[in-house]
């Protein structure tokens, strides 16, 4: 009496279900390669850099790029490469925070919008001021008010994508809303707690993955602004945006201060822009599959 | 048929507001609707699209809210309880959805949706018995109980169906308000997944309101019928009697259209088209005059009342039968 | 006037075929009706997409076979093409009107569009023509409808709009894929009527495809049985319904709720029908089916005829009266 089921697999895995579609499409891999490489530099890089990044000697002040100094060095007589190793650590710190910022602040407001629909107008229209503002000078607007430092930044940079989030989430949490199956559980007497804990939140899960990988790459080029800007990090602290900051005054004269460290801003941001590409289309495409072909 | 009846609606109105052109206007889903059912009896409520069926089991579940009336489950006003007593009437009265593709959660495993009317109101003692009654009540709609730990988009539209009566079943209900269960699957799966419902009616001894627009099913499972149109019940009583002898209008028109497999009743040509009001049409008198051959004057002003008609306990809201 | 011979369709690498529908053959002639039924999965679809030259791009493709419309072979060739040709006029309607209408355009408007593919009028001749046609889908005040917009109207006056569009080439074939499934049935009664009247009226022939064995039976005058991609039986429809050779057009019988058994068990289908495109090594059916012997696992069936222009793909066919 018992029929069979369609798919005789298991499930995939997990890892496979998110590393398939990468491994699918040659140029994702490439981010993915990129983003290792920056990974790599924040977790090992007093392993890696070949000199202290703020070691200075006066001596080899502005030398271009040699074999004693892959990337050059600069006014202080630094070493580019060296710096640009440690600067993964403050990529990564602000990327890691402005995403955490942007979930734990966008998801809250954009599903209590879509559930409580009165209370839900007020936020949305809030959300509307705020992305009024373009979003740097929104982010400089709020590093007046709370005062320069890293962890202000990753607030300042933040509050421009807790907007995008919430949106998305109100109009995946509308949508989730009507779901067949979230009636079942109403008609069952779940609460609201429950719907969104068992029901919402899961099915945001993957949407929101590929939104973080957005709002990684845009928070590095925000930071590297308001770095470069001197609102960011402390300049004692070495950031991409720093550097290219110090590296203002030397373009004509020592051009590889600018290159290296804009360059590393370029690549992670076109990384997490490849990896996020390739996970949104993994989505959609099995999302299709999943509720289409198996008619 | 007993005496005592389990569920009681009295007076259903539910009606929805619907923006169309720039003003809100109100759409009578449910016009005064009352049915009973009793114990271990299974009422077939069926109709064509927008008809109201759906919204009357939503109604019931208190999915949709109705404006008024009641609904009394063993002497219970079911729209008025809160806390503890909503709870246990929740348990009691189940409901089984249309699309089996809408109506699993994709994220979920099949063992979470089944158990979730026990987890949402605590019915399990510790993970060892959630367990084994998610297993058991796999098997006892069919299934293999390993597939708990499976998603839903590895099983076929006739799996997810016993899964989602497996959720409705998990603890054991009252009564099951199936709207619509067979109406998304292949013939050969509605025959087994409607073999299922009976079998779980006899064997937990439940109650059935099973709501759909095929009458060939209807016909096969129901004890008894109720016929819809726009918002109210037209006909209602035995399931021998009314298909039959069906007595009003409609229900004629609904048995005549009824595709059967006999080749001698093929069509012969075509007919003046007749269709359904728009539901905004806010209507005097009978819903169904103006595609009623037995249509008089006295039918456009006056709405009709159910009133008992023949011997079986028939139910029929008509002014010429 | 349709000849479709040896159709089959495949999927995957040119290597590598996977066969989704298989060797089908069947044809229509003028002012004919042939049912072409199954349950999901069966190929149905694709046969007609493949018929009218609709086969997406890339994917599915015609392997081999022939399709040919009033003796021109039109196979593998586009509708563009066909209409390029000036040969083969048919045209097809689908299950969800309300996807085939654009919601921004008044149905006259959009009727017109589909005449002036074929006619070249002045505009109040074209808008005659829609009228015309409107009225020979029998909707009520034609003229009004022809300035109103599609969610101004039912599902049914959609699908007869629908159809008013299709009619619009004069087609000699019309294929109609589940056009009636997502309607209720009084009004699917009527729509079935109106396709007979307009087959008969007009001299076309009708290609209709369900999985309804009750449709099949009030509207067409053959049919034709489909399961995992090949025809099992043909016959016409009092034949079919009275002498249902093949196994599982029996078992497809069978499992519907008949007035009489109420109360009983409804008869099912054991198993489940092999996914499009597994590799089948005999019979198709054979897993489920209650007559199965051991030549029906190992051989392809013949196609055997049964009767007068009747024929199953079984090896044992079923002789005798169909269940009450």
């Amino acid at each position: 009496m018992t029929d069979v089921a369609n798919h005789s697999d298991r499930r995939p895995g997990l890892i496979r279900l998110w590393i398939g579609p990468l491994l699918a499409r040659p140029v994702a891999l490439l981010g993915v390669a990129i983003l290792l490489v920056v990974v790599l530099f924040a977790v090992a890089a007093p392993l890696i850099a070949p000199y202290d990044p703020s070691a200075y000697d006066a001596l080899i002040r502005l030398s271009p790029p040699n074999p004693q100094h892959w990337f050059g060095t600069d006014q202080f007589g630094r070493d580019t490469l060296s710096r640009v190793i440690y600067s993964a650590r403050m990529a990564l710190l602000v990327g890691v925070g402005v995403v955490v910022f942007a979930l734990v602040t966008g998801v809250p407001v954009g599903v209590f919008s879509a559930l409580f629909p009165r209370l839900g107008q007020l936020l949305m229209r809030a959300i509307d001021v705020l992305m009024a503002f373009p979003s740097l000078l929104l982010a400089l607007g709020l590093i007046v008010i709370l005062g320069p430092s890293v962890a202000n930044s990753i607030i300042a940079i933040g509050a421009g994508f807790l907007t995008t989030t919430a949106r998305i989430v109100y109009g995946l949490a509308l949508r989730l809303k009507m779901e067949t199956y979230v009636e079942a559980a109403r008609s069952m007497g779940s609460r609201t707690g429950w719907l969104v804990l068992k029901h919402v939140l899961p099915n945001l899960i993957s949407p929101l993955l590929v939104q973080a990988s957005f709002v990684f790459a845009f928070a590095q080029l925000g930071a590297a602004s308001l770095d470069f800007l001197g609102v960011g990090a402390p300049p004692n602290i070495p950031s991409w945006g720093n550097m290219l900051a110090e590296a203002r005054n030397f373009i004509t004269r020592a051009p590889w201060l600018l290159f290296f460290p804009g360059m590393m801003i370029v690549l992670t941001a076109f990384a997490l822009n490849l990896v996020g590409d390739a996970l949104r289309d993994r989505l959609d495409p099995r999302l299709r599959s999943a509720f289409g072909a198996e008619r | 048929m007993t005496g005592t009846a389990l569920l009681e609606v009295e007076n259903l109105h539910t009606s929805f507001a619907v923006r169309r052109s720039g003003r809100t206007r109100r759409v009578a889903a449910v016009d005064g609707v009352s049915l009973s059912l009793a114990d271990g009896e299974v009422l077939g409520l069926v109709g064509e699209s927008g008809c109201g069926k759906t919204t009357v089991g939503r109604s019931i579940m208190h999915l949709a809210r109705p404006q008024s009336g009641r609904v009394m489950f063993r002497g219970v006003d079911l729209l008025a309880a809160r806390g503890m007593r909503e709870r246990d009437l929740r348990l009691n009265i189940r409901m089984v959805f249309q699309d089996p593709y809408a109506s699993l959660n994709p994220r979920r495993t099949i063992g979470d949706s089944v158990a979730e009317a026990g987890d949402i109101n605590r019915a399990f003692k510790d993970s060892a018995d959630r367990r084994h009654r998610v297993e058991a009540t796999l098997a006892s709609v069919g299934l293999d109980p390993s597939l708990a730990a499976r998603f839903p988009h590895e099983l076929s539209g006739g799996q997810r169906q016993r899964v989602g009566i497996a959720r409705a079943i998990l603890p054991t209900p009252s009564i099951i308000i199936a709207d619509e269960p067979v109406s998304a699957l292949d013939v050969s799966v509605q025959a087994q997944v409607v073999n299922l419902l009976m079998e779980l009616r006899e064997k937990l001894g439940l109650s059935m309101i099973f709501i759909s627009h095929d009458l060939g099913v209807i016909g096969h499972v129901s004890d008894r019928i109720a016929v819809m149109y726009m918002g109210r019940i037209v006909e209602s009583g035995e399931t021998e009697a009314i298909l039959a002898r069906p007595a009003h209008p409609y229900t004629k028109a609904l048995l005549a259209a009824v595709p059967q497999p006999d080749a001698s009743l093929r069509i012969a040509g075509a007919m003046p088209a007749s269709e359904p009001p728009s539901q905004f049409a806010a209507l005097d008198g009978c819903a169904y005059a103006p595609r009623c051959p037995l249509a008089s004057e006295r039918c456009r002003i006056e709405t009709p009342q159910l009133r008992l008609w023949g011997q079986t306990q028939r139910l029929l809201a008509c002014h010429n039968v | 006037m349709l000849s479709v011979s040896n159709l089959t369709v495949s999927i995957g690498p040119q290597a590598r075929p996977v066969d989704i529908v298989s060797d089908v053959s069947f044809s229509i002639a003028p002012g004919e009706i042939l049912g072409l039924v199954g349950e999901s999965g069966c190929g149905k679809s694709m046969t007609s997409l493949a018929v009218m030259g609709l086969l997406p791009h890339p994917g599915p493709r015609i392997r081999s076979g022939r399709v040919e419309i009033d003796g021109a072979d039109v196979t593998g060739l586009e509708p563009w093409q066909r209409v390029e040709a000036g040969r083969a006029r048919m045209a097809m309607i689908f299950q969800e009107p309300m996807t085939s209408l654009n919601p921004v355009r008044r149905i006259g408007d959009q009727i017109a569009e589909a005449v002036r593919v074929y006619e070249r009028l002045h505009a109040a001749a074209t808008r005659e023509r829609a009228r015309e046609l409107l009225e020979l889908v029998r909707i009520p005040d034609a003229d009004l409808q022809l300035s109103a917009y599609p969610h101004q109207l039912s599902g049914g006056m959609r699908q007869r709009v629908m159809i008013a569009m299709a009619l619009a080439s004069r087609p000699q074939l019309l294929i109609a894929d589940e056009p009636t499934t997502a309607l209720d049935v009084t009004v699917q009664y009527q729509i079935l009527g109106l396709l007979r009247e307009l087959s008969a009226r007009l001299s076309m022939a009708t290609l209709f495809i369900t999985h309804d064995m009750g449709v099949v039976a009030q509207l067409a005058d053959r049919v034709a049985v489909m399961y995992a991609g090949c025809i099992v039986e043909t016959a016409s429809a009092s034949a079919l319904f009275r002498h249902p050779a093949h196994p599982y057009t029996r078992a497809l019988m069978d499992c519907m709720p008949v007035r009489g058994i109420r109360g009983q068990s409804l008869r099912t289908i054991p198993g489940q029908a092999p996914q499009p495109g597994t590799i089948l090594v005999g019979c198709a059916f054979a897993p489920r089916c209650p007559n199965a012997r051991e030549i029906c696992r190992t051989t392809a069936p013949p196609r055997l005829d049964v009767g007068i222009s009747h024929e199953a793909l079984c090896v044992f066919p079923v002789t005798g009266e169909a269940a009450a």
